[in-house]
């Protein structure tokens, strides 16, 4: 499989601030990479690095083979600038033209403001744009030089629930078209919908790193409903919460807790189980807390 | 990337710089206007506006005057002011290198030059007794573009290596002491023996007696080509070196 970008060991620092921190990562082409992690965990830093804005203190970044910061390596690679930073007396349509010129086959102009729901738009100046139009016409120049590798830092902060969605269908439709994605998110339930690998980044460290299902199972967290009058004395579970004869209990294995109520023949009824959602499992592996502590945990994925 | 892409992207991005910089007509205008308001207030009020000569060289020194606050301003912080927008981070990451927006840059600036230049040749003309016969022409065009070297590259310097208010304030700070000292506001004959040995090492006087050469015909002092170079050689490594340094807006 061909690697489209790579980090190998890199650190970066900001006079005595380290922002990344030996991270090492490979994006193979046609991956939809979510990246996960707090506020200053290294995420932007990380991308920055890949787009060739900045370079490595120490450790090598590769793009397509080779060093990001040389221009013609960028030729396959889409990004959007980060917050809203449109020029603002500039129009819609010269916006996208301006982009446009940087590449041999750019999407035509009216199909790119189409895809984005930014059609009628194309005279208007960027800076009278609403919020979410903005932030659409940013995430849209990522897309308008048919790029290979797409970075996206934060593309919907800001966005109301359907202009979101409408922006996942647009980076869904590329990455069926075999397009890869390096994305960052705020929004769990963004990485969720999207990503095929998730990779956890905090404190400028790579935290874990594989698919939906394997991030969720590193907290040992399932979690049990049910109904009944009482329970007897549980092994393996962690935590249990009561409400009337409503049970919550949390347990890394719930297939040995269902067969000890069975066993205990506890009359039951109304049972779940879940697993723990990726809010859960990211809460556990970034929370302050136990972070002297917090394991390195690396699950590849397939 | 091939030299015909090159070519084709410095179009791109000069038509880029073009569009931005005229959206906001106020922001140029005053740069363009004071050369031409200052012949207008200071020479043609003056009995040498009758001389042929003394005309041309005040003509030709606030030209010189044109080209350097085009090149503090519209370079040097205009350069800063980009630098601390997102967008500027954005444009970093398309195919493109730093030639064909230096460049892009550079025939934006020369555009305003010569808009600059149209309302202070007018005056001249019109105005004043100062002659510039056709023959001269390419010669001071040519006189201007030298002058304007080390002082397009000591702008784009100031641009990558300083915030937007640092680089109002060094722009600010340079402009009159260079203009003053270069001979570009008073004739340098009228300096005192100590000020005119200082100010025929600046890139300003250097700039100024290319241009007063080119239209009138006196002769350059024997330093002038020397100090052009040296200073164009300066400017342009610092810009070279702060381009390379540059990562965007940075913050401790």
């Amino acid at each position: 499989m061909v690697i489209l970008a790579r980090a190998v060991q890199a650190t970066r620092s900001y006079g005595p601030v380290i922002a990344l921190d030996g991270v090492s990562l490979d994006v193979p082409t046609g991956q939809l990479l979510g990246l996960l992690g707090p506020n200053g965990a290294g995420k932007t830093t990380l991308l920055q690095l890949l787009a060739g804005l900045r370079r490595p203190t120490s450790g090598t970044v590769e793009i397509f083979g080779g060093d990001p910061r040389q221009a013609w390596r960028r030729c396959r690679l889409g990004s959007t600038p980060q917050e809203t930073g449109l020029p603002p007396t500039l129009r819609v349509q010269e916006v996208v033209d301006f982009v446009a010129g940087h590449f041999d086959h750019p999407v035509p102009t009216g199909e790119l403001l189409e895809q984005f729901g930014l059609t009628g738009l194309h005279r208007r100046q960027t800076g009278g744009l609403s919020g979410g139009q903005k932030r659409r016409l940013a995430v849209a120049v990522a897309f308008v030089g048919r790029p290979d590798l797409v970075l996206l830092d934060e593309p919907t902060t800001g966005l109301d629930v359907e202009a979101r969605h409408a922006l996942w269908d647009a980076v869904r439709v590329y990455h069926r078209g075999g397009g890869t994605v390096v994305l960052t998110s705020h929004y769990l339930e963004e990485v969720e919908a999207l990503a095929e690998r998730i990779v956890v980044i905090d404190q400028g460290q790579v935290r874990a790193d594989g698919t939906l299902a394997e991030i969720r199972s590193l907290v040992p967290g399932r979690r049990l409903r049910l109904r009944a009058p009482a329970l007897p004395e549980l092994a393996g579970v962690d935590r249990i919460n009561r409400e009337g004869d409503r049970y919550e209990l949390w347990t890394a294995d719930s297939d040995a807790v269902v067969r000890q109520l069975v066993r205990n023949a506890v009359p039951f009824r109304d049972l779940e189980v879940s697993t723990a959602s990726l809010e859960e499992a990211f809460l556990a592996l970034t929370s302050p807390g136990d972070r002297p502590a917090a394991p390195t945990v690396a699950v590849m994925g397939p | 990337m091939s030299a015909a892409n090159e070519i084709r992207l410095t179009g791109v991005h000069a038509r880029y710089q073009f569009t931005e910089t005229i959206r906001v007509p106020i922001a140029v205008i005053g740069t363009m206007l004071f050369p031409s308001l200052s012949l207008l207030f200071f020479v043609v009020p003056q009995s040498f506006a009758k001389d042929p000569a003394a005309a041309t060289t005040a003509t030709a020194q606030l030209a010189v005057f044109a080209v350097m606050s085009v090149c503090l301003f519209n370079y040097g912080v205009g350069v800063a002011e980009d630098r601390a927008l997102p967008w500027d981070s954005f444009l970093r990451t398309l195919p493109v290198g730093p030639s064909p927006r230096l460049v892009g840059r550079l025939l934006n600036g020369l555009a305003f030059i010569a808009l600059s230049l149209v309302p202070l040749a007018l005056i001249a003309w019109l105005l004043t007794a100062a002659t510039l016969p056709p023959s001269r022409l390419v010669l001071t065009a040519a006189g201007l573009l030298c002058a304007g070297l080390p002082l397009f590259a000591g702008g784009i310097s100031i641009g990558y290596s300083m915030s937007t208010k640092a680089a109002l304030a060094v722009a600010n700070s340079l402009l009159l002491p260079l203009a003053f000292a270069g001979g570009l506001l008073l004739p340098p004959e009228t300096f005192p023996g100590w000020l005119n040995s200082i100010s025929l090492w600046l890139p300003t006087r250097a700039g100024r007696d290319l241009v007063v050469s080119a239209t009138t015909g006196v002769g350059l002092p024997g330093s002038t080509l020397l100090v052009v170079v040296s200073w164009t050689v300066i400017t342009g490594s610092l810009a070279v070196v702060a381009y390379r340094r540059d990562e965007g807006r940075r913050f401790q």
